[in-house]
């Protein structure tokens, strides 16, 4: 059981955040949150920080892409308290054409291939980053393979054709 | 007498203490029962090819007993499993290290074609960066499917002329491939 619960965790939250952190949910019992870039590096540092919450473990950093969306790519924070046994999400959303967000590596080293791995699948740029390149794919490819635009499947395949399925 | 069955003598000219047959096939012959294999597995067919190469399945009845960890003293590269795009120009580099003759195996569904793996970081089959001589179908295969891929392989080496680097048409393939 987690020594505090979500409600205790997002009023510490809103105590300091107050009207930065908006989309409040608890799907599956996990809280969720929105923040703006600006905010975002702040929120990860008090939760981090703060005697109390002692979110010391970055479980991962991700992406997600709503082409329908006004803002479109999402970058996502899981950050873990190992002391409190609990989890949160944050969200980040930015506009297509726009994709930056700050790097969370000074916080944690750990970052480093997260941010990286963001970057390769999504195309978002942290800014601030060390060594800000591909690292799952290969160096020469030049799309973001995890957005919508482009297909997931290779072009090269020939024996997925309709013809051959009378299509 | 004895149980051990030998390999019948290629056809030729028999008499009375002598045979001839041309050298190609006593070559040949030799050198289908001595492949040296060097297994390339990245995934589930390297784990049935681990099945191939024990007790039950017994690959080293076919002359294959040594597996070469070495490219360079290897005969026969037998691909088992997914070759990502990231791992595409380390098999060529193995195939490129490996010395004449040479031939290529690609066992199992991805190897020789992507498999299920239909997607952007995967290789549509081995076949895009090296010449392949058997595929092997199966997903992944049995172990006697792999051991009827073996066999279509000491096949070739039976039946190809002794000096298969030299022909025009091997020349011409490799050439398409990028190499030499």
């Amino acid at each position: 059981m987690s020594k505090i619960t979500n409600e205790e965790l997002l009023n510490s939250i809103k105590a300091k955040f107050d009207s930065d952190v908006t989309n409040i949910s608890e799907p599956f019992g996990l809280l969720t949150l929105e923040t703006s870039r600006e905010k975002v590096l702040d929120l990860l540092t008090f939760l981090k920080t703060d005697a109390a919450l002692q979110f010391i473990f970055l479980t991962d950093i991700t992406a997600i892409h709503y082409p329908e969306a006004e803002k479109q790519i999402g970058v996502i924070y899981h950050v873990h308290s190992l002391v409190n046994n609990i989890r949160i999400r944050i969200k980040v959303f930015v506009a297509d054409g726009d994709v930056k967000m700050p790097t969370a590596t000074e916080l944690w080293n750990g970052a480093n291939w997260m941010e990286r791995e963001t970057y390769d699948l999504f195309g978002v740029v942290f800014e601030g980053h060390p060594d800000l390149r591909r690292i799952l794919n290969v160096d020469d490819m030049t799309v973001f393979p995890m957005r919508k635009e482009y297909p997931l499947e290779d072009p090269n395949r020939v024996d997925k054709r309709d013809y051959f399925f009378g299509r | 007498m004895s149980e051990i069955q030998i390999v019948e003598a290629p056809p030729g000219v028999e008499g009375a203490g002598f045979f001839a047959t041309s050298l190609d096939k006593a070559i040949g012959l030799a050198r289908s029962y001595s492949l040296w294999p060097l297994p390339f597995a990245t995934s589930c067919c390297g784990i049935e090819f681990m099945a191939t190469m024990a007790s039950t399945y017994d690959l080293s009845r076919f002359g294959a007993e040594r597996l070469s960890f070495s490219p360079r003293q290897a005969d026969l590269l037998m691909v088992m499993g997914t070759i990502s795009k990231k791992m595409g120009p380390v098999l060529r580099q193995v195939y490129l290290q490996m010395a004449e003759p040479r031939w290529v195996m690609a066992v199992g569904a991805c190897a020789s074609s992507g498999g299920i793996f239909d997607t952007y970081s995967v290789l549509q089959g081995i076949d895009e960066v090296i010449p392949v001589d058997v595929y092997v179908p199966g997903c992944p295969p049995r172990p006697e499917a792999i051991i009827d891929g073996f066999i279509g392989i000491q096949k070739l080496v039976q039946t190809e002329s002794l000096r298969r680097r030299n022909t025009p048409e091997y020349q011409k393939l490799l050439a398409s491939y990028g190499i030499q």
